[in-house]
């Protein structure tokens, strides 16, 4: 068989109702029973080899690098789940028909409930730890979706995120938890983690694992203290509840701890978590759901107790009372699918849960009533039912154990309290709804739910009468096969009979019986004194922690990301300076062995201003004309070092930025006020200080340390290469257009992107425009100077002449298609200034975009050129020709390159300055014309 | 095929190049149309590109017949291409949503966009430290013009911090490429890598201090603590098709953490190795930390996805400071995980609030969405994911990361932190979908019909997170290798300087 179908048919089925809901109440519902079915019944055709003590296994490679496989085995435990899974989901199918109304989405419902199914039947079947897990949380996702069905109800958003948060949060200890036994063991299949039991009880790690996969499982369980989140779940439809609170969700964690038995139980530390957090939970559970007043709450809190009968039962560490919390896994989930049932029909045909209002429905539902009376019985423990078997089973295992020394006889007698608080509850139930005078102002006359919604109701309730009555018969085997798997060997000897002649367990029985009715008959004085509490809602209290959680987090992140560029850029410096001094502490010596050139007079008094007008700028900062105009004193002490230094390219090159980049900088501080503020305060100014400074420091230590060191470099190569290989004695342009043009091409699309930018940022922008100076004098208003239009004009045909000239004999000595794009711009931005843009829009009609487009477009085909020659991209050619007159000349394809960078940068350095000129002018003229 | 390495580059450019010209300037419908298939053509290549790279080994590309270490090279190993079909997948999903009607809302969209692609995939491939300058740069500064597009007050003053921060980050870059070079010699990463093993004990602090400078530079890409802060109004005010595309703009920042700090300064690098390790540990998990905080603290459905970028980024980083095969092979699923699924969430934030009103995404209570079915199914897929539930992508890439950290000291750091984050995550999802989607006034909704392209594009994104975890088993292989090739000298070093194989 191919164990896979069995999840992938109800997986499929997910999407059956959504496609079938459309045809009809009942066909949906029946077509949503299909694939389920299917599944059931390929488990039921392996009962025979199950019985036999065989464990089916199916394994498909998938993800092996993280030990994640499709690895499924059905063993006694899985097989007991998957009838309860698949068994009671096929009966809320049933009963969800007739459940909602017209006005729910019966597709959608189906749709979750078998996600749900699918993920439930994904975590039983799983041989694998982390497809187990997977499927682990997919039951939180799947629950999250059911409870909050009806969103519209705030109680059902709250409560399904309240229910996601916990058993999500678990999930993910739990995670940790299956990693870390992962790594223990070394391998992710869980036959191997089964087998290796002693290996990992003796590991270090154990209680770490052991804790870990214990949050999963109780906070899925809702064992204490994570049990607040499932009565809170109660919000959604009762089908729902039916069905997550009696065979599923719940019994998730349980079937965890069954499951991982045989390799986590068996120690102290288990015993001592397991049995104490059962037990509390079992006493808390009992007591608390005596007082509620809607009957799923109470129901809801009996199902916990109930969950830690079982959990004690498993912390027990004796195998009897793992086959007795077997037993009870199953007695539990039969009669509380039925009374959630039960009360289910009751909400539907009377309109409330509430038991101060319900009564004496025996007279109006009496079918109903008869059926959650029986199971109510069971619930009790009471004799010929199936919850008695199990109850006396766990009396016995009680009794049976001296795991907490001299105070071992408190687990039974506090067991028996328990199990008398379940009396009352049961009692509570069964005589406040059906008996206990007439129903107070229920909405709706209570009458009989539709046939076909008792049947799944009756089912359950004849399955409680028939294993009270004849356990061994019908479920001696199946408890057998699925004890044999959670004990991983033999099953000890237990009887499976009604009747075990008189002895403790039995007096304890009817203790139970007889202090649970006492407790009932005196619940008034019992109610009194709980209403001297104010019970604690914990859906104030988990909301409330949620929301001071992000109340808590929202002041942190006010404090940190204040939104302040300035505190942004200092921890970025401070981050910085420690990064780069920090290595410094291992220079032992500062000057390194290459000799220094010696120092000279013109040299020093460089420095000097270099130095001086860059503090200026940095003081005169908000005088923004005179910072600029030392700004662009450091820029030609920068280019005369240049120039200095033997880089007469960079010296030209940075001379001319220098020019269009002040020329920019002039027209925007035209838009900007011309004295800013002084917005930082003396502290923050000295702070300011001592972090440049100390980068100063930092960065002159390296540079003094990094130039005195020898360095053997790819430079040489440069050098030797430029006229051989490149075709051209001036090394830099050879570098620039040959050996690392890529970067060039690079740079250039930079500047034209830079260029496109700039003017989407200023195309649409209504700015501000000043009509006065800082002094308050308003501007000119004068023609341009004719003078200078006069002398610019002429001046243009030189300019570019001049550009022409550099950028030809780049390739040789210093100049090229940059410094030439330059100062083609230049040329023409002096007949912006001289003449105004308005002068200029008819004369030159070039499109500065298309420019810059096809700039780059030559470089680029220059590069493309060679793949013709079956060479890499931008590989060059020059050859060297021999005109008439002309006389001997060098072509290279690394010019059409040159030729492209000098129309980028003309394109780009004319679209930002005469789109930033532009909009001065138009909106002068506007101006001029409102005066 | 020889020039395959280079189309990644080549094919955005020109395409933002010919878009600036007539006949399909000016025109936004050919602009759309020429430029999905353009993305359609990158993404062919990127895949062939990877295919070529996957089985016949590392392709080198060396521009201008200059052998390394002299001129510059591209390196089209596993790593840099699985890096640019991701790109490439991601750029389609933001284009198509762009192409709905946000791409019209300012000028040169479209160019901008391509040549945003061109620097981020130039990135990823340059085997040159200048180079990936270069290219940073052509990122950047396209970054900075698509950041505003759209215009208004909140993206100008966002792009103003983003613009200077990176401006910093520039100068210190070059900084660091002029130490390094000054006393390594070269640019060439490789050529680095072995030149870095002789240096001398002088030279070496020098280069420490460079190496660490660039930590800087990456970390404030990647948006790495105590850079970090720019990151989430940022993303928050973009332009959703951009914001969806920036979602692979952190990522530039982690592989160059991984690129440069794996390869130049690796086990074999002697004194150097592994510089910036003890920085990575505790910045990492202070990054993840902080993006915990900023997710659970977020008003917003964007700014939580923006803060969600910051827990993804610290968990990339943790992992990258493993320094171990496993956990870059993890770093690197997780990376492709991330990338798409948190670009799906900004559309899906972009879609939702448009239907909401003035309520926009905020975690408020307002007017019901009309077409609430196929977001919510959308957002409910993204959550999962993103959060790290199965059976979508996020708790594959988790186990994988958690499993590679066994066994190191630092383990139970990485273990509860990052599952601690996954609780804040869901707490914090959770809470933004029961109110995004359940909680509503009853007043009446006139939102416009969503555009088909725009859920074309989220299905499109979204679609890697279930298609990760059904191909996990090959995913994981391919990024294992990618990993193993990365860790190994000889493939990342050695082999990319005697001339590679042409």
């Amino acid at each position: 068989m191919n164990l896979l179908w069995v999840v992938l048919l109800p997986l499929i089925g997910t999407l059956v109702p959504l496609l079938t809901e459309r045809f009809g109440r009942n066909v949906c519902a029946f077509s949503v029973a299909l694939l389920p079915a299917w599944s059931l019944i390929l488990v039921l055709m392996h009962v025979g080899e199950i019985f036999d003590g065989e464990a089916i296994r199916q394994t498909i490679e998938w993800i092996p690098s993280m030990g994640l496989d499709l690895s499924f085995r059905l063993d006694g435990l899985s097989l007991l789940f998957l009838l309860l899974i698949l068994g009671i989901g096929l009966l809320i199918i049933l009963y969800a028909r007739y459940y909602l109304s017209d006005k729910d989405s019966m597709g959608q419902f189906y749709a979750y409930l078998i996600l749900f199914m699918s993920a439930m039947v994904g975590i039983v079947i799983s041989n694998n730890m982390i497809q187990l897990w997977m499927f682990w949380e997919l039951t939180s996702i799947s629950s999250f979706l059911l409870i909050s069905f009806w969103s519209h109800k705030p109680d059902a958003r709250k409560g399904a995120r309240m229910a996601l948060t916990v058993t999500g949060t678990g999930g993910l200890a739990l995670l940790a938890g299956l990693l870390l036994l992962g790594n223990i063991v070394g391998s992710y299949d869980l036959d191997t983690v089964l087998a290796s039991g002693d290996l990992i009880r003796a590991h270090a790690a154990y209680p770490i694992a052991l804790v870990l996969v214990l949050l999963g499982a109780f906070t899925k369980s809702a064992q204490f203290p994570f049990h607040f989140w499932l009565p809170h779940a109660m919000a959604a439809p009762t089908p729902v509840s039916a069905y997550l609170h009696s065979a599923t969700m719940v019994k998730a964690g349980i079937f965890l701890l069954c499951r991982f038995y045989p390799a986590l139980a068996g120690t102290d530390l288990w015993f001592m978590i397991v049995s104490l957090t059962g037990l509390i939970t079992l006493l808390l559970g009992a007591y608390i759901a005596l007082f509620k007043h809607d009957l799923k709450g109470l129901l809801a809190y009996s199902t916990i107790s109930h969950l830690g009968l079982i959990t004690l039962l498993l912390g027990l560490n004796s195998d009897l009372a793992a086959v007795a919390a077997v037993f009870h896994i199953i007695n539990h989930a039969t009669f509380k699918a039925s009374l959630f049932m039960a009360a289910g029909i009751i909400d539907h045909e009377t309109g409330s849960r509430d038991m101060r209002k319900l009564n004496g429905l025996m007279k109006y539902m009496p079918h109903t009533a008869t059926l959650a009376i029986v199971a109510a019985l069971s619930m009790a423990g009471v004799p010929l039912l199936n919850g008695f078997l199990s109850k006396e089973m766990f009396f016995a295992e009680t009794l049976d154990q001296s795991m907490l020394g001299s105070l071992s006889w408190m687990i039974p007698l506090l067991a028996t309290v328990g199990a008398a608080f379940s009396v009352a509850y049961s009692l509570r139930f069964i005589h406040d709804v059906f008996f206990n005078g007439e129903p107070i102002d229920l909405p709706k006359t209570p009458h009989e739910p539709p046939r076909y919604m008792k049947v799944p109701v009756e089912i359950l309730v004849a399955l409680c009468l028939a294993v009270g009555i004849f356990p061994a018969y019908l479920v001696g085997d199946l408890l057998h096969a699925a004890a044999f798997s959670v004990l991983a060997n033999d099953v000890p000897m237990h009887s499976l009979s009604i009747w075990h002649g008189f002895n403790i367990p039995l007096f304890m029985s009817f203790l139970a019986m007889v202090g649970g009715i006492t407790i009932y008959y005196n619940r008034r004085h019992l109610f009194e004194f709980q209403a001297q509490f104010n019970e604690p809602d914990a859906k104030y209290i988990f909301e409330g922690a949620v929301q001071s959680l992000i109340k808590f987090t929202q002041r942190i992140m006010a404090t940190l990301e204040n939104g302040s560029l300035q505190r942004y850029v200092f921890l970025m410096l401070l981050f910085t300076l420690v990064m780069s001094a920090y290595p410094l502490f291992e220079l032992t010596q500062n000057a390194g062995s290459r000799p220094q050139l010696p120092i000279d007079g013109v040299a020093i008094t460089a420095a000097l201003l270099l130095i001086i007008s860059a503090i200026a700028t940095v003081i005169w900062h908000r005088r923004r004309f005179l910072s600029l105009i030392y700004l662009s004193v450091v820029g030609l002490i920068v280019s005369l070092a240049f120039a200095k230094f033997s880089a007469p390219d960079l010296a030209l090159t940075q001379l001319s930025v220098e020019i269009v980049t002040i020329i920019l900088l002039l027209l925007a501080l035209y838009f900007l006020p011309q004295s800013t503020q002084k917005e930082s305060s003396n502290r923050r100014l000295s702070i300011d200080l001592t972090v440049s400074a100390l980068i100063g420091c930092v960065i002159g230590t390296i540079c003094f340390a990094m130039l005195t060191t020898p360095l053997n470099s790819i430079s040489d190569f440069f050098i030797a290469n430029s006229k051989t290989g490149g075709g051209g004695t001036n090394v830099v342009n050879v570098i620039l257009v040959d050996f690392r043009g890529f970067d060039t091409l690079g740079e250039i699309t930079v500047l034209g992107i830079a260029a496109l930018g700039i003017f989407k940022l200023i195309a649409k922008m209504r700015i501000y425009v000043p009509t006065r100076d800082d002094k308050g004098r308003p501007w000119t208003k004068d023609r341009h100077p004719l003078m200078l239009a006069m002398v610019s004009q002429s001046l243009l045909p030189l300019a570019l002449l001049v550009s022409v000239y550099i950028f030809l004999r780049g390739h040789n000595l210093p100049g090229g298609g940059f410094i030439a794009g330059l100062i083609t711009s230049v040329a023409i931005i002096q007949q912006y200034v001289a003449n105004g843009v308005l002068w200029i829009k008819p004369r030159i009609k070039v499109d500065y975009q298309w420019l810059i487009a096809s700039g780059i477009l030559m470089a680029t085909a220059t590069g493309l050129g060679s793949w013709i020659f079956d060479k890499p991209f931008l590989s060059t050619w020059f050859d060297h020709f021999h005109l008439p007159w002309v006389g001997e000349f060098e072509l290279a394809s690394a010019m059409i390159f040159d030729l492209g960078v000098y129309l980028t940068v003309v394109g780009a350095v004319l679209l930002i300055l005469a789109n930033l000129g532009k909009l001065t002018t138009s909106e002068r003229v506007d101006n001029k014309e409102n005066v | 095929m020889q020039h395959l390495p280079i189309f990644p580059i080549l094919i955005p450019m020109l395409a933002a190049v010919f878009m600036l010209l007539p006949p399909l300037s000016n025109s936004i419908n050919r602009h759309r149309v020429f430029a999905i298939a353009v993305m359609i053509l990158l993404i062919i290549s990127s895949a062939l590109l990877l295919l070529t790279s996957h089985e016949q080994g590392t392709q080198m590309y060396i521009l201008g017949g200059w052998q390394p270490p002299f001129g510059i090279a591209l390196i089209a190993d596993r790593l840099s291409t699985m890096m640019v079909l991701l790109t490439s997948v991601l750029a389609l999903g933001a284009l198509l949503y762009a192409c709905a009607g946000d791409d019209n809302e300012g000028m040169y969209f479209h160019p901008l966009f391509m040549f945003q692609i061109m620097g981020i995939n130039g990135a990823f491939l340059t085997g040159d430290i200048f180079n990936l300058f270069v290219f940073f740069e052509v990122l950047l500064i396209a970054s900075y013009a698509l950041l505003i597009h759209g215009g208004g007050k909140q993206k100008t003053k966002a792009n103003v911090h983003y613009v200077i921060l990176n401006l910093v980050a520039s100068s210190v870059f070059l900084f660091a490429l002029g130490i390094l070079y000054g006393t390594i010699g070269s640019l060439n990463i490789a050529d680095m890598a072995s030149k870095v093993r002789l240096l001398g004990d002088q030279e070496q602090a020098l280069v420490k201090s460079g190496g660490l400078l660039l930590l800087v530079v990456f970390g404030l890409k990647a948006a790495m603590l105590p850079l970090n802060f720019w990151l989430p109004k940022t993303y928050a005010v973009a332009s959703a098709p951009v914001a969806a595309l920036f979602a692979i703009m952190t990522k530039v920042g982690v592989y160059s953490i991984l690129r440069i700090h794996t390869v130049i300064f690796g086990e074999d690098a002697g004194a150097l190795a592994g510089i910036a390790i003890p920085w990575l540990w505790p910045l990492a998990i202070l990054t993840l930390i902080i993006g915990a905080i900023g997710v659970l603290a977020s008003p917003s459905l964007r700014l939580t996805v923006a803060n969600l970028v910051l827990v993804s980024v610290g968990t990339l980083i943790i992992a990258i400071a493993m320094q171990r095969e496993a956990a870059t092979a993890a770093a690197l699923y997780y990376m492709m995980h991330t990338t798409l699924v948190t670009g799906a969430l900004f559309l899906i934030a972009d879609l939702i609030s448009k239907q909401r009103g003035k309520a926009e995404d905020r975690y408020v209570v307002a007017r019901q969405m009309t077409h609430s079915k196929i977001i919510g199914i959308t957002f409910f897929i993204a959550a999962l994911t993103v959060v790290g539930l199965p059976p979508f992508s996020g708790f594959l890439g988790k186990v994988l990361i958690l499993q590679s950290a066994q066994g190191l000291t630092e383990s139970a750091w990485v273990w509860s932190v990052v599952l601690l984050a996954g609780v804040a995550s869901l707490i914090a999802i959770s809470r933004a979908g029961t109110t995004l989607f359940w909680r509503h006034s009853n007043g009446s909704n006139d939102s416009d019909p969503i555009h088909p392209l725009k859920i074309i594009a989220v299905v499109l994104l979204l679609s890697a997170s279930p298609l990760l975890v059904i191909f996990g088993g090959p995913v994981t292989d391919f990024t294992n290798l990618a990993a193993s090739q990365l860790h190994d000298t000889t493939q990342s070093v050695d082999a990319l300087l005697i001339g590679g194989n042409k």
